[in-house]
């Protein structure tokens, strides 16, 4: 096969100050520039999505003072997809008085990551969780409470102390709400203007700073370009590369991608998590996958007959012959080990024919157990909207009839990669939240998304972004400039491209077709030789599409089959490069399982000496392979050790 | 099943609609409406016609996305049940089945089934919100909320965004929508010190955006998918009422 892909300099600065972790972040801040408060309102900033990372960066910088010029495709800024986040928030307050702390949180996030995070980001992260969720009570986050008035917390997959801050099964939902109401409130202050129904599809780069973005309205079509300071994205991961997901129908790495082609390096893209708890596949039709919140393993039991090829009704089986397969295996986590460990265990069980429902894709996740211990009240009152959401889609009562779920991609650890201050590889061009790859490593424990989401919003992005502006003063520029001039043409050009195929299949059968080859090669498990033939699918399917997809309409109009073959066409290449680094990563670690490299009883083998870096991939031209750059991890607060859940 | 589907077809703005019907075979029961029209829409582009154009996003009842009045209905005929978590289960073979757009003086409609509810942000804009600016916050725990308050202000909160109530209301109105806000931030503690001029300021400006007044018709509440109950409106209007006599100091 032909060389995939070549190896240029390492990164040599992630720009983490020196000395103690505990101390760096203080550092950092300190070393910063300021600007003077009349001076920010000069300065715009762009920011496009408008999630829990882009809503509260939004509404912090608007706070500050800087003119903030935001974007979503959504018809409303409250629709972005952390809206659909169920289970938590996690934050070191220890308010359990269970051990808990901001080392502990470091540690269980590097931890959980396998060592493949960069160890000043993930203490930062920690350090900065307990004034997240003061922030949201502030703002009327209705968060749970007990009886005394006091906030609830509960614990979460991958971890042995409760420090999940939760809204019912909702979290996501609230936190963003709380975001959004910050977010409008600067609107009304005049700092932000939201600009809804636009999609960002090009990055704008003048002097080799990134300058601004070229954005579509979706209702018109008509073209725009917006300059500013410096841009900044927030525009979410890419699981819907696998078609299905459990992200929202619109979520794409466009925004991402496009910056990686302008030259902003894309770290770990094969590291995506697949998520253990949602409801199985029921037909060919299915358009996307729904989210069990894994806050159900703290109470429901995971089992499967233990004869494979079992057909009785669940009911019918006695406690004798189910297979509490994760307690067996994983005495000390039981049912609550991480979401890599517990995704892989439930596909070994139905490969090997314990599957149960449809197809035998699917294992019982039960809650006789605890609606016995706790009552069935109590349980409503924690996952109601949960099982509702359950009875919904499978017509089955899961009070009486054990849940079937089955894992779905649910988030990508890996995007634009990033230094200290969140700044990617081109200067100006900020990247937070899920769009970033920074603090997860290989593997995101649960509840650390929306940790990560309005850490970067609130209190990262807002002290780092100042200096940037204050070091970077630029001349002012307008959609006349040659560099906005030649953007707005590409994309004229790749939507004109579009229209003029007039091929005979339509764009959701090329992005089904790309979805099945990457899960089925670039999935729960991968290995060589399905890796590389997965790059030759993937590049055969893209010349198709290229020649034969159909885009109905016209561009001057509100036209979503055009938007969403803009979307796919970026799958395509991000899928080929998700494949080659999962290739070249030789070893596994986290959510990449390569099979070749595995523990005698079956677990994740990494091989730190040979793969303990971030993979930052350069783009070096549409038909040239991409360039790797390492950035070295060294670890000098823990310990490295293989992850052991038993 | 086979069914037929009858959908409101409008090119843009400015344009006339009309209803269209179309047919749609080998639906099976457990897809989701959406889905439903997934279908068609493969239909419409094989043959090189214009798919409709609706509105959806999570798929799974929580963005407020998706909005159809299906056979009249706001959100279709299955109480608590967003359009998107609605399944072909619930209808049956040979139905006809009649999909229209939210229709409200206060949402234009900008293609087919897509309507533009930006009037709804604004009034979050004009006051739903605690103003509490980043970093400024107490610890957590400062302040203690009765369990009771807490989840009185969660019920308010659930609502969604999505417009139904809207939809619904013979006058139009969104009080609904605004008496949640004012309800879910009004009860809690850190509401308090907004609580009334919050009230008055999204109140007028949801009269300002053409909205129509409530007369306790409960449509609203009938197809809230997440069961916004109607006391909300009058808690937003007891807090408009405690507003006035201040305005007049």
């Amino acid at each position: 096969m032909e060389q995939l892909f070549t190896v240029g300099e390492p990164i040599q600065d992630a720009k983490a100050p020196a000395g103690p972790l505990q101390d760096q972040w203080e550092a950092r801040r300190f070393g910063a520039k300021l600007i003077n408060p009349a001076n920010r309102r000069k300065l715009s900033v762009i920011m496009v999505g408008t999630g829990l990372a882009g809503a509260s960066a939004a509404a912090t910088l608007g706070e500050a003072g800087y003119h903030v010029k935001s974007f979503c495709y959504q018809d409303s800024p409250r629709r972005a997809h952390s809206i659909a986040a169920q289970g938590g928030i996690n934050a070191a307050k220890n308010y359990r008085n269970d051990g808990d702390s901001i080392r502990r949180l470091f540690y269980d996030t590097v931890k959980g990551g396998d060592y493949r995070s960069r160890e000043s980001n993930v203490y930062r992260l920690a350090e900065v969780s307990s004034s997240i969720i003061d922030q949201c009570v502030a703002q009327g986050v209705p968060f749970a409470r007990d009886y005394g008035g006091l906030l609830d917390t509960r614990s979460f997959g991958g971890v042995q102390v409760s420090r999940t801050f939760y809204a019912r099964g909702q979290t996501g939902q609230q936190l963003l709400l709380g975001a959004y109401q910050a977010l409008e409130r600067q609107v009304n202050a005049g700092t932000v203007e939201v600009n809804t129904r636009h999609e960002m599809l090009e990055l704008i780069v003048i002097n080799g700073k990134a300058r601004g973005v070229v954005v579509r309205d979706l209702v018109s079509g008509t073209l725009e370009t917006h300059l500013a300071d410096a841009v900044v994205l927030a525009t979410g991961g890419y699981s819907n590369v696998y078609y299905l997901s459990t992200n929202a129908m619109g979520c794409n790495t466009s925004a991402t991608w496009r910056a990686h082609r302008k030259g902003a390096l894309f770290a770990n893209p094969c590291f995506t998590q697949i998520h253990p708890t949602c409801i199985p596949v029921s037909g060919e039709h299915q358009s996307k996958l729904t989210l069990m919140s894994e806050s159900l393993r703290n109470d429901g039991r995971i089992w499967v007959p233990v004869k494979a090829g079992d057909t009785r009704a669940p009911g019918d089986i006695p406690a004798a012959e189910r297979d509490y397969y994760l307690e067996r295996q994983y005495p000390a986590f039981g049912n609550l080990v991480p979401r890599d460990v517990a995704s892989r265990a439930a596909k070994n069980q139905c490969d090997s024919g314990h599957g149960v429902g449809p197809g035998g894709r699917g294992v019982y996740l039960d809650l006789a157990d605890a609606i016995a211990r706790l009552g069935r009240d109590a349980i409503e009152e924690k996952y109601g909207n949960l099982l509702d959401m359950y009875q919904k889609i499978t017509d089955e009562d899961p009070y009486r009839v054990p849940m079937r779920i089955y894992p779905a991609v649910h988030y990508t650890m890996g995007g634009l990669w990033v230094d200290y201050d969140l700044e990617s590889s081109i200067p100006g061009l900020f990247v937070i939240g899920e769009a970033n790859y920074s603090d997860h490593g290989a593997n995101r424990l649960g509840a650390s998304a929306l940790m990560q989401g309005l850490a970067d919003g609130y209190f990262i992005l807002p002290n780092t972004i100042n200096d940037y502006l204050a070091k970077n003063p630029v001349a002012a520029a307008d959609s006349s400039h040659p560099e906005a001039v030649k953007a707005l043409d590409t994309v004229r050009g790749r939507l004109e491209r579009f229209l003029s195929i007039n091929g005979s299949r339509t764009v959701d059968s090329f992005h089904k077709e790309l979805g099945a080859i990457v899960w089925e090669y670039c999935g729960m498990e991968r290995n060589a030789e399905g890796l590389e033939h997965a790059v030759g699918l993937i590049r055969a399917l893209k010349e198709e599409f290229w020649t034969d997809v159909k885009v109905t309409g016209v561009n001057e109009e509100l036209n979503q089959t055009l938007e969403r073959a803009g979307r796919v066409g970026d799958f395509f290449e991000l899928a080929e490069l998700m494949c080659i680094d999962a290739l070249h990563r030789a070893e596994s670690c986290g959510s990449h399982f390569r099979t070749e490299s595995q523990t005698d009883d079956g677990e994740a083998l990494r091989d730190d000496a040979e793969f303990a870096y971030v993979a930052a991939w350069e783009f070096t031209g549409e038909d040239s392979p991409p360039r790797l750059r390492k950035e070295n991890l060294e670890y000098h607060n823990v310990e490295l050790a293989q992850r052991s859940y038993k | 099943m086979n069914i037929t589907v009858r959908i409101w077809r409008q090119h843009d703005r400015a344009a006339a609609g009309r209803m269209v019907s179309y047919g749609v075979d080998g639906i099976s029961p457990d897809m989701s409406f959406l889905e439903m029209l997934d279908v068609l829409n493969d239909q419409l582009t094989a043959v090189g016609d214009d798919p409709v154009a609706f509105d959806h996003d999570c798929r799974e009842g929580i963005c407020g996305m998706c909005s159809l009045v299906i056979n009249g209905i706001a959100h279709g005929p299955e109480a608590l049940t967003t359009t998107c978590q609605l399944y072909m289960r619930h209808f049956n073979d040979g139905d006809t089945i009649d999909v229209e757009p939210w229709r409200s003086q206060a949402f234009p409609i900008l293609r087919d089934l897509v309507v533009d509810r930006s009037a709804m942000d604004r009034i979050i804009q004009a006051g739903g919100y605690i103003s509490a600016p980043t970093g400024s916050a107490p610890d957590a725990a400062a302040t203690l909320v009765p369990k009771k308050d807490a989840d009185r202000a969660f019920d308010a909160a659930v609502c969604i965004g999505c417009g139904a109530c809207i939809a619904a209301c013979p006058n139009g109105s969104g009080m609904l929508f605004t008496g949640a806000k004012a309800n879910h931030l009004g009860v809690l503690p850190q509401g308090q010190t907004e609580r009334h001029e919050r009230a008055l300021a999204m109140v007028n400006q949801h009269d300002a955006e053409g909205f129509g007044g409530c007369t306790q018709i409960g449509e609203c509440t009938a197809v809230c998918p997440v069961g916004i109950p109607l006391d909300m409106i009058s808690f937003l209007n007891a807090d408009v009422l405690s507003a006035l006599p201040r305005k007049q100091d």
